[in-house]
Parts: structure tokens; sequence; C-alpha cells
């Protein structure tokens, strides 16, 4: 019972200071739009060039790829701010506190998965740039896989967190932990073309199977929605999509727990 | 009287480095222990470990009659804790921080919302609640640490180092609060400082040095251990000073490097005679009553504050000791 009030006060506290941290809010919109509509249209407009007209549309295609994004970088700064705590003092009121440090690292990966699929329903704002029209199933299932999503990374970074302790070390450390997660995966382009070399190191990335399954949330039936991973010449559905996030997830999570347990 | 902590043969070694060696003591309910030293001394370590958040290298402690190592819970919720170093959440607003310690600490809303009324009215900080924490001066995040650590009414409240970088006033009214709510409540209140005044209000004070418990007992009979007051001079020739007074009055001064000092019972009545026929060039001379301070010099050697080294330190030092009020003073 304690343990529960740990964790929902644990929750509560990140999201209130993500509440009122409103700049974060706005940053938030630009890098998703220069991706979308800068990047996005400057690509496709190349590619038409290219292969002289086709009916692959990019800009639909990378815009569940770019609510990945969202989702997988705000997912990292709940290990920035586990870091910023211990930095700031307030993780010590936290650890001498009678909650189990596992309630603690539950609370903090919830909470960090909760503002990350905020964060990524705001993406949603772009749906008119994007050339997609998901249904109201869609979404609902975008919520759900992006905060399954979110919550295997938020115990990722949760995990970094436990070892890295300092501010710089982990400015160091997340991106290049991010940004080889973030290319090795189809979020920028499809991987069915991919020379063999590279379309293994994407499929063994688990994050790639988050984006897919977001990918299919948002765009259902539409066409750019057959570019997905493709294990032993079977599309990927989304159900076994979820099932690898899951087992990430569980994986990470049991990691963070004993990690966060030892530290003193 | 029931033994609130018990501590047996603790000991916590940080590689080569014994922070902690081999000490044992025991604290009743009910009173203000002193823990004095100089940095470093282990002193943050031992709470460290009491409070659960270090393991000993060896040795066991209990608190409330709990086992530091194998009941955490229940030790965490009979203690309150204010650290030497920040630890508020700067980005929310001093309501916040308290409410996310009541809600912790499982206090019932209706008591928390009174609580933290009285407590944050108590240390002067009512009007700026409302206010995020990284707004406040260093002293009034200092006052916020203190109100959030007494919220739950612990059975035990830490305070490490608690009013560094307090103004005097301020001070003495936490202390004025501290001291009232340990009547009401019976809280134990676990100090740690450097500053020998406020060590003072404690009942009993265990002096500690490198890791070991060097002496414990009541700050009276602590003083008493010095031979009688204290008598400083300065003089225009030091070594000549100290031959001059061991030859005439066979007592043994010594010389810090800035000053000549020396015990003697009933120092009042004596510095007369020592000033008539001074031969040595005398510039000021003063008495004092015993400090915890001349204590800890009788049984280290070392003055108390990390910062004694250079001779500048040590004149700022001296002069405080005067307007802290020792005794008289001759120029």
């Amino acid at each position: 019972m304690n343990n529960l009030r740990g964790i929902y006060i644990i929750w509560y506290r990140d999201l209130l200071r993500f509440w009122r941290d409103k700049a974060r809010l706005v940053t938030t919109f630009v890098m998703p739009f220069l991706f979308l509509v800068v990047f996005g249209t400057g690509i496709a407009s190349s590619m038409m060039r290219g292969s002289g007209g086709s009916d692959f549309d990019y800009i639909q295609f990378i815009y569940p790829g770019i609510i990945g994004m969202v989702v997988l970088f705000t997912s990292m700064m709940t290990g920035v701010s586990l870091v910023w705590d211990r930095e700031f003092g307030f993780l010590k009121e936290v650890l001498v506190a009678p909650i189990s440090r596992t309630a603690v690292a539950i609370g903090k990966a919830l909470g960090g998965a909760t503002i990350a699929t905020i964060q990524g329903l705001i993406m949603l704002v772009f749906i008119p740039f994007a050339h997609v029209s998901p249904s109201i199933g869609g979404i609902i299932t975008l919520i759900a896989v992006m905060f399954v999503f979110a919550l295997s990374l938020t115990s990722m970074g949760i995990l970094i967190a436990s070892r890295i302790k300092t501010i710089e070390a982990f400015g160091m450390v997340a991106p290049l932990m991010l940004f080889p997660l973030f290319f090795l995966s189809p979020a920028m382009f499809p991987t069915q073309y991919l020379p063999a070399w590279l379309g293994i190191v994407v499929k063994f990335n688990p994050v790639s199977y988050g984006i897919d399954a977001m990918r299919q949330a948002v765009l259902g039936s539409q066409q750019s929605a057959m570019f997905g991973i493709h294990l032993f010449g079977f599309r990927m559905p989304i159900i076994l999509d979820v099932v690898v996030v899951v087992m990430f997830g569980i994986i990470m999570g049991t990691l963070a727990i004993r990690a966060f347990r030892i530290q003193e | 009287m029931t033994k609130i902590i018990e501590v047996e043969h603790l000991v916590k070694k940080f590689g080569d480095l014994v922070a902690v060696d081999d000490i044992s003591f025991a604290v009743e309910e009910g009173e203000i222990f002193g823990f004095l030293g100089p940095n470093g001394a282990g002193k943050t370590t031992t709470i460290n470990i009491l409070c659960t958040l270090m393991k000993p290298t060896s040795g066991r402690a209990t608190l409330n009659g709990f086992d530091v190592i194998r009941q955490q819970n229940q030790v965490r919720h009979s203690l309150g804790l204010v650290f030497q170093d920040p630890s508020l959440d700067i980005r929310l607003t001093a309501l916040q921080n308290l409410k996310f310690h009541a809600f912790v600490y499982n206090i019932p809303g209706a008591v928390a919302k009174r609580r933290i009324e009285e407590i944050l009215r108590m240390v002067e900080l009512w009007d700026r609640r409302k206010d995020e924490v990284r707004n406040y001066s260093g002293g009034m995040r200092r006052r916020l640490e203190i109100a959030r650590g007494l919220l739950h009414y612990p059975k035990v409240l830490f305070l490490d180092e608690p009013t560094l970088g307090l103004d005097p006033q301020t001070r003495n009214h936490i202390w004025e609060y501290m001291l009232e709510l340990r009547k009401r409540e019976n809280i134990t209140v676990f100090l740690t400082t450097h500053y020998m005044d406020e060590a003072t209000v404690a009942d009993r004070i265990a002096i500690i040095d490198y890791g070991k418990i060097i002496a414990l007992d009541t700050p009276d009979a602590l003083k008493s251990m010095v031979g009688g007051d204290i008598v400083t001079l300065k003089t225009e020739n030091a070594e000549a000073a100290v031959v001059e007074i061991h030859d005439k009055y066979n007592i043994e001064a010594q010389y810090d490097g800035a000053e000549v000092f020396f015990e003697i019972q009933k120092g009042e009545e004596f510095i007369p005679t020592l000033v008539n026929n001074f031969k040595s060039g005398l510039q000021s001379i003063s008495v004092r009553r015993p400090t915890l301070d001349d204590v800890f010099m009788k049984l280290t050697g070392r003055e108390i504050r990390e910062e004694t080294g250079g001779p500048t330190v040590m004149m700022k030092q001296w002069a405080m000791r005067q307007t802290r009020g020792g005794g008289g003073r001759f120029r």
C-alpha cells in the first residue's frame, strides 16, 4: 500500500514539474516541425526527381517515425531528470523516505513514460501536414503503443542514470545511445531495400519494433504502412511488434530496478 | 530511559580510507546529542549509516529499536533529516515540497495542512510559500529544509550542520522551536556541527576526530577537562614571552604562530600580576572561560575549524572569539 503511494507521488511530482516547465512544451514543436516539413519535403522532392515519380509518400512515411523520435528523446529525459535530482540533492530526500527504491524506480519510469506519451500525442497537431488520416481506433492503439514503448525507454534511462552519475557524463553518453537507436531504425527510411549488414542491425534494434508498431497504428491500411520490418520473410504484424517492445521493456525494467536498488 | 540509538563497533571504509573507525555509543530518548568534530572526521558518514543511506563495512546500529541494515523501512519512518547539502526540489514551490514530504510520510491531509502552515510560519516562509524554491536565498532554503525535516514529527531528527549560513536571529528562532517541539513530541535530536556555541545546546557531546570518538560527555564535563581559564597574549617577542612565563610562574605556555596562550585557574586575578612586570613587549591580553574549541585543542592539539591555517585566519578567529564574549580584554 505504501509502495503504491510512493509510486504515485514520484509519478505526480514528475508530471507537476513537467506542467510547470511550459517552455519545454513549446520547444517540443521545433525539431519535429523541421524534420517533417523541411527535411521531409526536401527528401521527398528529390526522391520524386530520382525515381521519376512514385507512389511512395515520404512525408506520410516519416510522420510516425518522427512521433517515435519524440517519444524516444523525451523518454531519455527521465534519465536526465534522475541525474539532476542526484546533483541537486533531491534524490537524497527520496532515498531516505520510507518508500522502497523499487517504488521510486517504477514511479520515475511511469512518470517519464506519461510525459513522453503526452509529448507524442502533441505531435498529432501535425496531422494536416503529414498526409495521414488515422482512425480513432488507430489513435487509441498509437497511445497504448507509445506508452509501452516509452516505458521500456524510460527504464533504460533509469538504468543508465543509476550507473552514470554526473550531468556531464550523462550528456556525453545519452546521445551516443540515442542517435544509433534512432538512425538504426525504420524511423526515417524503409528497411527492406537496405544492404544486408544494415538491415540486420536494424532488426536487432528494439526501437525498430516500437516505431514500426506506431507506424502501423497511425497509417492503418494507408500505402506507406507496407514498408515495415520483415522477419523470416513475413511482414511483422503490429501485435508481434508490441510483444518485442514489451519484452525489451521487461528486461530494461528489471535491470533498472536492480541497478537503482544497489546504488548507494 | 530508553536508548533510541545504539551503535556498536561501527566501521565504514572507503577503499583505504577509514571514515568511521570502530565507534560505539548510545543516545537516550529525548536527548539532544551532539557530534562535534572537524570536517572529514566521519560525522556525515555516521549519519548516512544511521539513516540507511549507506551500509557499514562492519558493526551494527539500531534506531528506535530497528536495525538500520535489515529494517530500513521502519528506520526511515522513525527519522527526519536535515542534510548538510541542499535536498529540495528547487523547481517546485515551498508548499509543493512540503506536500510531497507529507504524502511520502503518510501524514493525513488535514493534519498535513495544519502542520505545514504552522511550520512555514515558524520559519517565516508562509508569505513566500507559493514561490519556486530556486528563487529563494540560501538562508531561506535552509529554513525550508529544517521545516521539512520536522514536518512528520520524527522520533529522531538528524541535523547535519543545520544552521550553517544562517543569521544568528534565525538560528535562535529555529532552536527555540526545536526545543519546544522536543518537549512536546519527545523528539530526539542528533546534531553534527563544528559551531561550538551550537554544540552547547546538546545534553551530551561526542567529540569525533579521524573517525574515532575521543570524548563523550556533557558540555560542562568536557569543558572541565581544560584546566581553568584560557589566557591569550600577543607580544612583540613570543618565544621570549613563553620563556618568561615559564621562569616566573612555572607555567607551560604555548605559541601557535600568532598568539601565546596558557591555562590557569582564576585567570582574571592572575592578569594584573602578569601585566605588572611583563618584559617581553605585551601588546594585548585576554582571558576567557574554556570553550569546546579548547577541549578539542586539548584532546588533539589542533583547532577544530578546518580553515585553520594562515595567521590571518587565526587572527580572525581570535577576533571572533573576543566578540562572542569570552572575558575581559586589556590593551
